[in-house]
């Protein structure tokens, strides 16, 4: 492991002001903000992040599970995953989001691993982790061996030419159906990101994962307040039955009255560059019955744009029997 | 060994105290990248860039000097000598290294010394002693819950604080909770069998 300086800001408006001193925050970042140091720590050790200072967040009051006023949920961003999984506001109205923080990784890891930190979790594609093999998230133009290579747990959708990186999160899946909102801390100003908008897909420049610049730390996620009837599900996929990075999965929340489906939100893991959203899958059920035909072709029109690769083509298939299944596990919830 | 690395816990004279009592305009520096405010308090050679730190292990305080690189795993076990808790894989995902930081299951090989400061450390070595078991040590013992050993100090506190996590009655709750601790030897039917004894014993 490189050497580094480790520093433990006073408060968030320090902590930005010395992390805004950072060329970049996305890969290769000088600066980096340290949590549960899951992610961070596994990738220094194997020099894919070489960060020259640290900073510890870690005691800075940001862990807090709060109600909001307008009925939603305030989540600080050092919140462990494992307390917010057991938090009873989330068991009651955000099921798919303590479903998939259960389902992520081992137990020990969920009392490390912290909100913030799974919002920017990097991918387990072997070429990434791996400083010998070119990858052009790591080194920007050194080529992409995946593409030719081992792909068969690597995405489907929103590749690119340059990287096929699948984003390994289950919470952000959750997050993604929740339409939760990310809320920054900046050098300049605070803002809030939509989740949809905060991962960004690789295209020509997969360094580049969220909308972070230097500086920015996020404080906290805020959920909308749960829809009345709505039924969710987590559903995962995977090589093991437990402590394994999805293959598949689906987080689902649907409405259904009177035989048919009013409202719909689906996101899906494992097979996308960032956590993918489904709105044509919504759309496909909105007004419609829900019965087993319009599961699967909702989950038909989540894979219409899939592309796979030379390994993984079983993916499109298995991602949408998941999203077929996890919605009729929500129908008869 | 890096000529860098923490200090012969057999040999605590080496030990080398730091003070790095440096500041930034934005933040307390702890430690780190040396810039001339460090200081050598002790005699002996200089561990350039450790920094002190006080851990409570097993109940007792530990002042150590660590460089900031040192995982709280590499600490336990070279700084403080205490070598019960295993390196595996190093990466987190074997689970040998478990210890509970404030009570709760954490993987040592992932966090760093420096983010403990001042917190209370378990080790297997402060469950119990060898005349008066810890119930699940003994459960181990009981169910044959090991074969070579190696992954079981990982085992054993993982399980312990399993007894204080939300869990379902079940097995399967059980090699849910359980599953990040890999065990080689495919001891895992007496594992679960162990720690289904003390919760039913409880």
């Amino acid at each position: 492991m490189h050497a580094f300086e480790f520093l433990r800001p006073g408060d968030a408006a320090k902590a930005v002001a010395t992390a805004a001193k950072a060329k970049t925050a996305q890969q290769g970042a000088d600066v980096r903000f340290i949590a549960g140091g899951t992610t961070l720590l596994d990738l220094m050790k194997l020099n894919v992040e070489t960060p020259a200072r640290l900073l510890d967040i870690n005691r800075l009051p940001l862990d807090k599970i709060e109600a909001t006023a307008d009925g939603g949920l305030k989540i600080g961003a050092t919140v462990r995953n494992s307390d917010l999984a057991n938090h009873p506001m989330v068991k009651q109205d955000y099921a798919v989001l303590s479903q998939a923080l259960l389902a992520g990784a081992s137990a020990q890891l969920r009392n490390m691993a912290t909100t913030a930190g799974n919002l920017l979790q990097r991918t387990r594609c072997m070429y990434f982790r791996d400083t010998a093999m070119p990858c052009n998230k790591r080194e920007p133009g050194s080529g992409c061996p995946a593409i030719t290579g081992s792909n068969r747990t690597l995405a489907v959708l929103g590749t690119s030419d340059h990287c096929i990186a699948t984003n390994p999160s289950d919470m952000c899946v959750a997050m993604a159906a929740l339409e939760a909102t990310i809320h920054v801390q900046g050098a300049k100003e605070s803002r809030a990101i939509t989740i949809g908008d905060f991962h960004l897909l690789p295209g020509k420049t997969p360094d580049r994962e969220t909308v972070l610049e230097p500086g920015d730390l996020i404080t906290h996620v805020t959920l909308p307040p749960p829809r009345t009837g709505s039924k969710q599900v987590y559903l995962k996929l995977r090589d093991r039955a437990s402590y394994e990075f999805a293959l598949a999965s689906a987080a689902v929340l649907i409405t259904i009255k009177g035989g048919n489906v009013t409202h719909a939100r689906i996101a899906l893991g494992g097979v996308g560059t960032k956590p993918w959203r489904a709105p044509d899958a919504e759309a496909a059920l909105v007004d419609k019955p829900a019965d087993a035909a319009n599961f699967r072709k909702a989950a038909e029109a989540a894979m219409r744009d899939a592309k796979p690769q030379s390994e993984n083509k079983f993916k499109i298939e298995l991602a949408k029997r998941c999203l077929t299944h996890a919605l009729q596990m929500a129908a008869t919830a | 060994m890096r000529d860098d690395s923490p200090s012969n816990p057999s040999d605590p004279n080496r030990r080398v105290f730091l003070q790095t009592v440096g500041s930034t305009a934005a933040a307390v520096v702890i430690g780190g990248c040396p810039s001339g405010s460090a200081e050598a308090v002790a005699d002996g050679p200089t561990n350039e860039g450790a920094v002190p730190i006080t851990l409570r292990i097993n109940g007792k305080d530990r002042k150590l000097s660590v460089d900031p690189r040192t995982t709280l795993l590499d600490c336990i076990r070279e700084t403080v000598a205490l070598t019960g808790t295993k390196k595996g894989c190093d990466h987190g995902q074997c689970g040998a290294c478990t210890v509970h930081v404030n009570g709760r299951r954490v993987n040592s090989c992932l966090s760093l010394a420096l983010m403990h400061d001042g917190e209370e450390i378990t080790t297997i070595e402060g469950l119990g002693t060898p005349e008066d078991l810890h119930p699940m040590q003994a459960a181990f013992v009981a169910c044959d819950g090991y074969q070579c050993g190696y992954c079981t100090s990982g085992q054993i506190m993982s399980a312990v604080a399993l007894l204080k996590e939300p869990c379902d009655a079940g097995d399967a709750a059980v090699k849910e909770l359980m599953s990040g601790n890999i065990c080689r030897c495919g001891a895992y039917a007496n594992i679960v069998a162990a720690i289904q004894h003390v919760r039913k014993n409880k």
